[in-house]
């Protein structure tokens, strides 16, 4: 029997996604706490391997010792799934990110609309976690998360419809190609569509912090507040799920903005285009999402859902206005 | 609306400011002391326990037996004892003993020394688990620090 090679491929593909995404988690928690460190001018991890470099793996023997706890009177499908629910639309979304120009497990024609249908599922995951826990904190955190995603992800939205509707087509590779040369054809610096697109990329920048739950939107897991949100009653690998999900949406959103405005794997300055230059763009996104948690403090729920409506909202709208007209007429 | 605009700019600016801030200070170097590793020279006035001044002449103490420490000590935790020197005047230290778990580092003995006898050390590493270990012969103590 001889496997067709498109399985092996996809096999592969898979192997390598889930690789990426768990040790992304496992060394963002480093990154998270190295720069936390740094910036308060301590050092950070550095006792367990050389510059703390082996302290993912053992927090992760550590909560993987721990015991799988099922608290009384929780809903017992939904407490388990819940952990599930975060991590795999998260994994689903890797597939058709082009990290290169043929390092992609799946090019699909319309990814960028994927890539959102599985990241709202995100929320569907912590709010059946939270509902189940039957836990107030962690309800109190749902209920937040919930109207939080939903004020955001219609800013976020609009700005991606305004960029589909410059590059013509939703298929990531494409968006891609179409930013080929150098930095001044990316679409974050694309005047010509729209002279509001480095407004464009803030918005989306600022919406993807909130959708990722974090810093300074943490409003999911604000510990002196909610203990840990909905994650109150998660115990060792539970929690470990959980939080694995919640980086590897980071990193998703950093390679939807590095795709959608900052070029993807093109150089700045059209030279030796690579996978390089991608994870260069996506790894100093997350290192400004790290570095903004740990500038800014915690918002106010009303402030947060303010700025979406009252700020986000209108501009990004006037931006689509703009850019329909712009390319009406030009 | 030119206010709003106005506001939404100047907030933005502010938020840049912010992170100006942080990425300065992520820049800077740390100024953790790893304590067991590292340690910081300590200041010249901190209070330790008392320890005896070596006489740089004999090589000895510069302690005369005169009991004024132990007379000043509020708490009784000092005891001086002296021998008579043969063919000379004067007594030699034979033994001071300091009683630490009662001394509340108030400095009169130091301050009632007229021949600079004993002053603060420096010592501040003194975890011990029996009561005895605080009971310390600074005579021996100086003899050992040779």
């Amino acid at each position: 029997m001889s496997l067709h090679p498109e399985v092996i491929r996809l096999l592969i593909f898979l192997v390598g996604i889930i690789a990426f995404a768990a040790l992304n988690a496992a060394y963002l928690v480093w990154l998270e706490r190295k720069e936390a460190g740094h910036i308060q001018r301590r050092i950070g991890p550095k006792e367990v391997g050389p510059f703390g470099l082996l302290q993912p793996l053992a927090d992760g023997i550590k909560l993987m010792t721990k015991q799988l706890i099922v608290p009384a009177g929780v809903d017992p499908i939904l407490f388990k799934i819940a952990p599930i629910l975060v991590m795999v639309p998260a994994i689903m979304s890797f597939v058709t990110i082009p990290y290169g120009e043929n390092l992609v497990a799946r090019n699909i024609d319309i990814g960028l609309l994927m890539i959102f249908a599985f990241a709202s599922v995100n929320v569907l995951g912590l709010l059946l976690g939270a509902w189940g826990s039957r836990n107030k904190y962690a309800v109190i955190s749902a209920a937040r998360v919930v109207s939080q995603n939903v004020a955001y992800e219609i800013p976020m939205l609009i700005t991606v419809v305004t960029l589909v509707m410059i590059t013509g087509t939703m298929n990531l590779h494409e968006i891609v190609m179409q930013q080929q040369g150098g930095f001044w054809n990316w679409n974050i610096l694309n005047l010509a569509a729209s002279p509001l697109m480095p407004v464009a990329f803030l918005i989306f920048f600022v919406c993807m912090l909130a959708e990722t739950n974090r810093a300074p939107f943490d409003m999911a897991e604000a510990e002196s507040e909610l203990i840990a949100g909905a994650f109150t009653e998660y115990p060792g690998m539970g929690f470990g799920v959980f939080f694995m999900g919640e980086y590897a949406n980071i990193v998703i959103g950093a390679s939807v903005a590095t795709i959608l405005f900052l070029g993807g794997w093109q150089c700045p300055f059209g030279l030796f285009p690579g996978v390089h230059w991608f994870l260069l763009k996506m790894y100093f996104l997350i290192f400004t999402v790290i570095w903004i948690r740990w500038t800014y403090p915690r918002t106010t729920f009303y402030s947060l859902l303010n700025l979406s409506w009252k700020i986000l909202i209108p501009i990004s709208f006037f931006n689509l206005i703009l850019t329909s007209a712009m390319i009406k007429v030009f | 609306m030119i206010d709003y605009l106005k506001e939404i700019i100047s907030g933005t600016w502010s938020l840049f400011v912010g992170l100006g801030i942080t990425i300065k200070y992520f820049f800077q170097p740390v100024v953790t002391v790893q304590y067991p590793r590292q340690t910081l020279p300590m200041t010249p006035r901190f209070r330790g326990h008392i320890e005896l001044v070596r006489d740089e002449e004999t090589g000895g103490t510069k302690c005369v037996v005169c009991g004024m420490c132990q007379k000043a000590c509020p708490s009784g935790c000092i005891t001086v004892e002296g021998e008579k020197k043969e063919g000379g005047k004067g007594k030699v230290l034979s033994e001071y003993t300091l009683d630490f778990t009662k001394c509340s580092l108030c400095g009169l003995c130091v301050e009632s020394c007229n021949f600079g006898a004993i002053t603060f050390s420096k010592d501040y590493n003194l975890a011990g688990l029996r009561k005895e270990a605080y009971v310390f012969d600074l005579k021996k103590r100086l003899e050992e620090k040779k």
